[in-house]
């Protein structure tokens, strides 16, 4: 099901690395309002697997996704990949590299239908292949039967899983996640990470952000632990959770703040 | 007290014995007022829309100078307008004053800057909420303005009603450049305001009678539209 929506367009390389170029963090710093966010951040992101970000609360992990989508543009240093350096561009049209799922699902006032066929109508999508892909994208997201609903009236679960399936029907190359899953239910949840799964093993490259220890040690190919706007930790998920490295790090794993 | 018990007593025998005169006179408000609520919510729209996403130099400027503009005096637009229309004025060649044209000009001058603040203000908290998402979908300045338009468009028939709501209702600025010719321009208000000058205030006040009963059923019917597309409009 998600190998037909996620298939690349005719003609390319189903290939992320052809499809957007790996982020690329070169000595990032962000201020607002005198106060220093992101502080000298050097990082690169491959274009495959699953990095998880975690921190504690303000550590800029939200920032660091939008600083990688160009939602916000950093004071000093400089962001290669990402949204910026995505194919069609130059052409004029929109063209959708990363895809972004925020923390509260921000739903159009139409039907969960609408809400897919919109980003598709966006994309220049034509009409059959629109229709095709919006109910493939609704039956991946387990909302076949709820099409016609106002999106704003569906539960959070729904709200998040429409959110995601909005997110990948486009077939981005990666995946950006803010904490997609922070007021979910278990099975909510299992559902958002299982089409988060299924996304990567089509080859889109997924960059999740969370709270969640137990998930984080589910979902990470590779982990990134963040604290006061700074990468202390960037390992393997194994290796991190065997020796994270850092004291921080490890008072965060183990539930202490990291003071 | 007697004159208001006339009053209705005629305004029931104006509307019931279907003369003539009076619905020349209520076709041709809604006329002049409908049709100025359209080009309004045309211009005004576009302008509360533009200004709610896009942000650009002098933006603030003209929100400024269009929150100014709702209160403007509609005698003032009329003498404008007057000013423009008249055979001296730069328009005059267009032989514009004094016809129903003239009333839907000023008309439109006086609720454009009341519907675009309007908008602007229903458009700006959504395009709060929309902002990060339709960035990071690249879309142009067109699409957000029409994905703001569509996606408030419940707000917006309130706001089409808040502007109809002033255009049926003033007086000043049609007078002057309507003129209040009979079979020619003479709408609602400015037959009110010539029978109350005439002394005949038991008509004035059944004219007046006709008037609020016709904008309130237009606004019940707006309403009622309103609330019947919400349920399938998935707002």
């Amino acid at each position: 099901m998600l190998d037909q929506i996620n298939e690349p367009p005719a003609g390319t390389i189903k290939n992320t690395i052809s499809r957007c170029s790996p982020i690329v963090f070169k000595s990032v710093c962000l201020e607002i309002d005198g106060q220093l966010l992101i502080n000298n951040i050097n990082c690169s992101f491959d274009t495959l697997g699953k990095t998880v970000i975690i921190g504690p609360n303000g550590a800029g992990k939200s920032l660091l996704l939008r600083l990688m989508t160009g939602l916000i543009k950093p004071t000093s240093g400089s962001i290669s990949g990402g949204v910026q350096s995505s194919q069609g561009q130059s052409e004029g049209k929109p063209s959708v590299c990363y895809s972004l799922v925020f923390q509260n699902p921000v739903l159009l006032r139409r039907s969960t239908y609408e809400n897919i066929a919109f980003v598709l109508r966006e994309q220049k999508c034509g009409k059959e292949e629109l229709v095709k892909k919006t109910n493939l994208a609704l039956k991946l997201a387990r909302l076949e039967d709820r099409a016609q609903t106002p999106a704003r009236s569906l539960s959070g679960g729904e709200q998040q899983r429409l959110a995601l399936a909005r997110a990948l029907v486009v077939n981005p190359a990666g995946l950006l996640l803010d904490e997609p899953t922070a007021s979910l239910d278990p099975a909510s949840t299992f559902i958002v990470e299982e089409m988060v799964n299924k996304a990567n093993r089509n080859g889109t490259k997924i960059i999740f952000v969370t709270h969640d220890i137990r998930q984080a040690k589910r979902m990470a190919d590779d982990i990134l632990f963040v604290n006061e706007g700074r990468i202390l930790v960037h390992k393997p998920a194994r290796a991190f959770f065997k020796d994270p490295e850092s004291k921080k790090a490890q008072a965060y794993l183990d539930g202490r703040l990291p003071l | 007290m007697g004159e208001i018990g006339q009053a209705f007593a005629i305004a029931f025998d104006l509307v019931f014995s279907l003369d003539r005169n009076l619905f020349a006179i209520v076709l041709l408000s809604l006329k002049v007022s409908l049709t100025a609520v359209i080009i309004a919510c045309i211009l005004g729209f576009g302008l509360g829309a533009g200004l709610a996403s896009l942000r650009f130099p002098g933006r603030k400027a003209i929100i400024i100078m269009i929150n100014a503009l709702m209160g403007l005096p509609p005698v003032v637009v009329g003498l404008l307008v007057y000013l423009l229309l008249s055979r001296s004025g730069p328009f005059g060649v267009l032989s514009l004053l004094y016809t129903p044209m003239a009333m839907i000009i000023a008309q439109v001058i006086l609720i454009t800057p009341l519907v675009a603040a309007l908008c602007l203000q229903s458009l700006q908290d959504l395009h709060y909420e929309y902002d990060e998402f339709f960035r990071s979908l690249n879309l142009s300045p067109s699409s957000k303005m029409k994905t703001l338009l569509w996606d408030a468009r419940l707000s917006l028939l309130t706001v089409a009603l808040a502007g109809f709501g002033r255009a049926i209702s003033e007086v000043g600025a049609v007078m002057i450049v309507g003129g209040n010719i009979n079979h020619v321009t003479r709408i609602m208000t400015t037959a009110i305001a010539l029978e109350t000058s005439k002394g005949t205030l038991a008509l004035a006040l059944a004219l007046g009678i006709i008037l609020i009963t016709i904008s309130v059923a237009i606004n019940a019917a707006a309403m009622l539209i309103r609330s019947t597309a919400k349920r399938y409009a998935h707002a």
